[in-house]
């Protein structure tokens, strides 16, 4: 089918930016370190320290992306002389910068550290620089006087550290390394104000539920590792662990199919956790307990994005494992669309204006999951940029707006409304934010989300396709509802300047403490008596700034305006082209010069001029593949004006809605949830977010734990009494059993609500816990013995 | 010299000090019946470093011989610590969970 | 021959030997006393350093030799004396369970003699012994100082943090 026509060398050009593109992560870890240690006795108390690390950082990732650029025009020019008029080429495979040295050894095992520098990698790179520098920008404002000012921007500034060595990882290993880094800065920043219970159990809940995840994360790479390894070390002389080896392991045809398929799923049971996806999205909004710029940089744009990173980082191996190419439902794509449309209706039911964004977040994050579960990978990516910038600049406002608008809280329903004419510039991002994450034309998330959705039901996945529509239309109504209760309508509470103190049991958690970190500052106590009013500058240029992004992002691959707009698919998306193994990295006049040996394939039979390319044929001997062709959807306008229409009937009829509801009073729909029950049961389920913490903390816990514990309380009681005090005991400590476990336990979870099921599953446990070590001990040796045992009669 | 000869006395070494982890309540007691199973580890080690001609065995023989020091020392220390606070180190009496 | 008498001599040593150490590992776990047990514990260590030398690994045995029966056992002593008042015998050494421990035994050591035994049968750990040389000191120090630098490091760090950790705990304030 294929041959081999002819090889050319083509000269990639490169350039110290790119060369030295490992600096990136490295300079906010050293400032991290100068924090740390010196923070406290700088000017600015080390917050200066943290913005000139992400602005140089910014930097640095800019002449990277800049080097980048050219690059690909440089390949992509000597790879269109190289052609052969009239044969099909695929689209050139630009060879990702990388450069590894060894971290460390053992026993034969290197562990590699370095680099991995493509369009995806800068990408992300540019994104995280930017969105760090201008929230830590507006932090100084924002976290003024606050008690552990320094620590919070030590932390801030240590997560984008983990985030960039994430991205640019050449290897699992120190992917692995960033992965852990953001997870435990995540947890800190959370809990910034831990004297808060609320805030350190939400923090502990985010970090437990993303190691669940991770675990996945570790066995997946295990998988791949020992399934890889072999095939890596021959063919490309790297380990198992190296992302652009596993990519060519995966696409070669020569991989196992089931272990490319459980790695698959680990991996992405990882993303999961991380990306807050369907079934364990439930830390997402309780991560808002954190500080706002926290939940901006970390919740929404940035970190929560790692694991659809990761998915489009490894994706020959997704697109293998989970048959991505077929048009069947796969794991990914069905994941990513229950989270679109379970979170978007999550986000109806909240009075609290972060929340509201927090679960438009995860809602986001399905859209993405979806595109690449269904081979949108371009668009999915694309997602990713255009999100960073219009969700960074929503939550931002959101923090103004409390900062300034409502003292401190952040109860839509209580505390807001009518803030557009007090705060003008805010109301304004806000508004403009919010149309481009609608999708409006010509805003960023027309762009991205519109060709998520064309490309989705191009792919083959239609009834995907009505999903993402249907998310879309949810969208436009959730943001239309939080902006109306938000900056128009009525004031109410301190929006309208009243005073209050005291707060309902379901405000927000920042409520409280944000409150108390602010007082000690006079000059910020003063806007408590003169009401709303508009936020200082640091607060709003960062916030100009993102809304003048949200405004335009979309036009970096603007599909509706024809292919020289689409600089992304251009400069991102790595070419589907068979490249010849072994000749790259020959280095002339000081290493400043790559050369790569680009070899054109061309077509003897007709029919499948269309497609061909890396995973429609497996590459020959001596040849590798990176990278899937993946199909794009022609734009179509119709298509886009059904999404558009669907899109403003969302806005409209929400519009509407609210203005009925919460400024006319109309009679028929106030309190229609309390007289139908079918509404009633519908806002009860969605109220509680499906039932989905209990099922988590009541069902899954006490059914595993509380037989088990049972099984052990009824073996140490018996033992130890026959032994020592014979029968009358036990009935007496059933007795005491029942007491202690039915009685107690009913009586406090009737009055504790709640705390009880926290406290319900302690005591289920405690048995266990008998605090004897002995008895640790003998239950450990007899289990690992009968294990032992177990596997034996198996063998034999 | 039959392979099975060390490692049955591994085995039989092993047991023994896990009889001592469970049967003893003083933490002395304890302590020393660990040092039993690291030493039953140790015969093994050096045994199957013998059988593959690897010296591998013998680096980690004397890493564990390290551990186990290190863990003595601590050990103690705790048990010191335990003594002052309680005048007692039986393990039976350490606990203060209601199980 | 003298191959064989040799294996004889070796064979007979080693089971004397594992007497030995069995017989003071046993005595350790149920004497009553706890300095008796230290000084059985003795027993069974020297033991084990004359069987790593039956093994060819002179370096490991004169390790065992210095850190355990030097080092470890004098802070066994020490430990008991500063945390009992009298040295005599005691009856309640054991806790109240303790028959527990006798079937864990029993069960753990039936299963791992069942797998040894099926696993290596009469299989010969050393043909000849006149073959065996010890292992040289510079082989192991390759070995530590090569490939398995890693958790030499991490080690030497657990020494550090163990140092630090029980003066920390130790000191009296």
């Amino acid at each position: 089918m294929l041959a081999q026509e002819m090889t050319s060398e083509v000269v990639a050009s490169t350039g110290w930016f790119l060369e030295h593109a490992w600096l990136i992560p490295v300079i906010p870890a050293i400032a991290f370190v100068l924090i740390i240690f010196f923070g406290k006795k700088m000017p600015m108390k080390g917050s200066e320290l943290g913005v000139l690390s992400m602005l140089s950082s910014l930097v640095f990732s800019g002449g990277a992306a800049w080097q980048w650029i050219q690059r690909v025009n440089s390949v992509v020019d000597g790879a269109h002389e190289a052609v052969v008029e009239g044969a099909y080429h695929a689209a050139p495979y630009v060879q990702p910068v990388i450069h590894e040295w060894t971290w460390w050894q053992s026993g034969g095992f290197h562990f590699g550290i370095g680099q991995h520098i493509d369009g995806l990698a800068l990408t992300l790179l540019v994104v995280v620089a930017f969105i760090s520098s201008l929230v830590q920008i507006y932090s100084l404002e924002y976290l003024r006087g606050d008690r552990r000012y320094t620590h919070f921007f030590a932390a801030l500034t240590l997560f984008s550290a983990g985030m960039l060595c994430m991205v640019l990882a050449p290897n699992m290993v120190q992917l692995i390394l960033g992965w852990e880094i953001m997870g435990l800065c995540s947890f800190m920043l959370i809990g910034h104000w831990w004297e808060e219970e609320a805030n350190s159990r939400a923090a502990l809940k985010a970090f437990f539920t993303v190691r669940v995840g991770d675990v996945g994360l570790l066995i997946g790479t295990a998988i791949l590792f020992f399934s890889a390894n072999n095939w890596t070390q021959k063919n490309l002389g790297v380990s198992g662990f190296n992302i652009s080896g596993l990519s060519a392991w995966a696409m070669s045809g020569e991989a196992s199919h089931s272990a490319l398929t459980w790695g698959a799923v680990a991996l992405f049971i990882a993303c999961i956790g991380k990306s807050g996806q369907f079934p364990l999205h439930t830390w997402l909004p309780d991560a808002m307990a954190g500080p706002t710029p926290v939940s901006s940089l970390l919740h929404s744009s940035t970190m929560v994005v790692a694991g659809v990173f990761l998915v489009a980082r490894l994706y020959p191996i997704f697109w293998e494992g989970m048959k991505i190419g077929d048009t069947n439902i796969n794991f990914i794509v069905l994941i990513g669309g229950i989270t679109i449309v379970i979170a978007a209706l999550l986000a109806f039911v909240q009075h609290d204006i972060k929340k509201v964004l927090a679960y438009s977040t995860v809602s986001q994050l399905g859209y993405m999951m979806m595109g690449l579960g269904a081979g949108a990978w371009l668009p999915a990516v694309f997602h990713i940029f255009t999100h960073a910038f219009f969700k960074a600049c929503l939550f931002l406002s959101a923090g103004s707006v409390s900062h300034s608008g409502s003292h401190h809280s952040f109860d839509m329903k209580k505390d807001m409304g009518g803030l557009a004419k007090k705060m003008p510039i805010t109301a304004t991002t806000w508004i403009i934010s919010t149309l481009a994450l609608a999708g409006v034309f010509p805003l960023a998330g027309f762009f991205s989300k519109d060709e998520i959705i064309d490309n989705v039901g191009y792919g083959g996945y239609n009834a995907f396709m009505i999903v993402g529509l249907t998310g879309a239309f949810l969208t436009a109504a959730y943001m239309t509802r939080a902006t109306y209760l938000t900056f128009f309508g009525e004031a109410r509470g301190a929006a309208a300047g009243i005073h209050h103190d005291v707060h309902d049991a379901h405000a927000v958690v920042d409520t409280h403490t944000s409150h108390d970190t602010h007082v000690a500052v006079d000059s910020h106590d003063a806007h408590a008596d003169h009401g709303p009013h508009e936020s200082p500058k640091l607060i709003t240029v960062p916030l100009m700034i993102l809304a003048a992004l949200a405004l335009t992002a979309g036009l970096f691959n603007a599909t509706p305006f024809g292919e020289s707009w689409e600089r992304l698919k251009k400069y991102v998306e790595p070419g589907s082209e068979y490249v010849v193994v072994g000749a790259e990295t020959a280095s002339e006049d000081g290493a400043q010069a790559v050369t790569m040996s680009v070899a054109s394939m061309s077509v003897s039979s007709e029919e499948k001029v269309t497609k061909e390319g890396c995973a429609v044929v497996a590459p020959e001997a001596g040849m590798a593949c990176y990278f899937p062709t993946v199909s794009h959807a022609p734009f179509k306008w119709s298509k886009a004006a059904l999404s558009l229409i669907i899109v403003a009937l969302g806005l409209v009829s929400s519009w509407m809605f609210c203005v009925q509801y919460y400024t006319r009073r109309n009679r028929r729909l106030v309190g229609l949830t309390e007289r139908n029950k079918a509404l009633r049961g519908g806002y009860t389920f969605l109220w509680n977010k499906y039932y989905l913490d209990e099922l988590y903390e009541k069902v899954i816990v006490h059914s595993i734990a509380h037989p088990i514990a049972k099984a052990v309380y009824w073996v140490n009681q018996n033992i130890l009494d026959s032994i020592v005090n014979g029968a009358g005991k036990v009935s007496r400590r059933v007795a005491g059993w029942v007491y202690r476990n039915i009685d107690q336990r009913v009586v406090d979870g009737a009055v504790n609500g709640s705390g009880a099921a926290a406290r319900g599953t302690g005591g289920a446990l405690r048995p266990v816990q008998s605090g004897k070590v002995n008895q640790y001990g003998a239950l450990l040796f007899s289990a690992a013995a009968i294990g032992a045992l177990i596997l034996v009669i198996i063998n034999t | 010299m039959l392979t099975t000869q060390f490692l049955l006395l591994g085995a039989v070494l092993f047991c023994i000090g896990v009889y001592g982890v469970l049967a003893r309540k003083n933490a002395v007691m304890v302590l020393m019946s660990i040092e039993l199973i690291l030493n039953s580890v140790n015969i093994n080690l050096l045994a199957f470093s013998v059988r593959h001609g690897s010296v591998d065995g013998n680096t980690f023989a004397l890493y564990v011989i390290a551990i186990a020091a290190a863990e003595v020392g601590v050990g103690l220390a705790m048990v010191l610590l335990i003594y002052r606070n309680r005048r007692t180190i039986a393990l039976d009496d350490l606990s203060e969970m209601k199980g | 021959m003298i191959a064989t008498d040799l294996l004889v001599a070796q064979n007979v040593g080693f089971g004397i030997i594992s007497l030995l150490m069995i017989i003071g590992a046993v005595r350790v776990v149920t004497v009553n006393n706890v300095v008796h047990a230290a000084l059985w514990l003795v027993i069974v260590l020297s033991g084990a350093a004359a069987q790593y030398l039956l093994l060819s690994a002179e370096f490991v045995a004169i390790t065992q030799v210095l850190v355990y029966v030097g080092a470890v056992m004098v802070l066994f002593l020490f430990g008991t004396m500063l945390t009992r008042a009298r040295i005599g015998a005691e009856s309640d050494l054991n806790n109240k369970n303790w028959i527990l421990g006798i079937p864990v035994a029993i069960l753990t050591l039936g299963v791992m003699a069942y797998v040894i035994v099926d696993g290596f049968g009469s299989e010969r750990l050393i043909e000849n012994p006149g073959d065996t040389q010890p292992i040289p000191i510079q082989v192991i120090s390759d070995d530590i100082f090569g490939p398995y630098l890693l958790p030499f490091w991490a080690l030497s760090f657990v020494l550090l943090v163990a140092v630090i950790g029980a003066i920390v705990l130790a000191r009296k304030d």
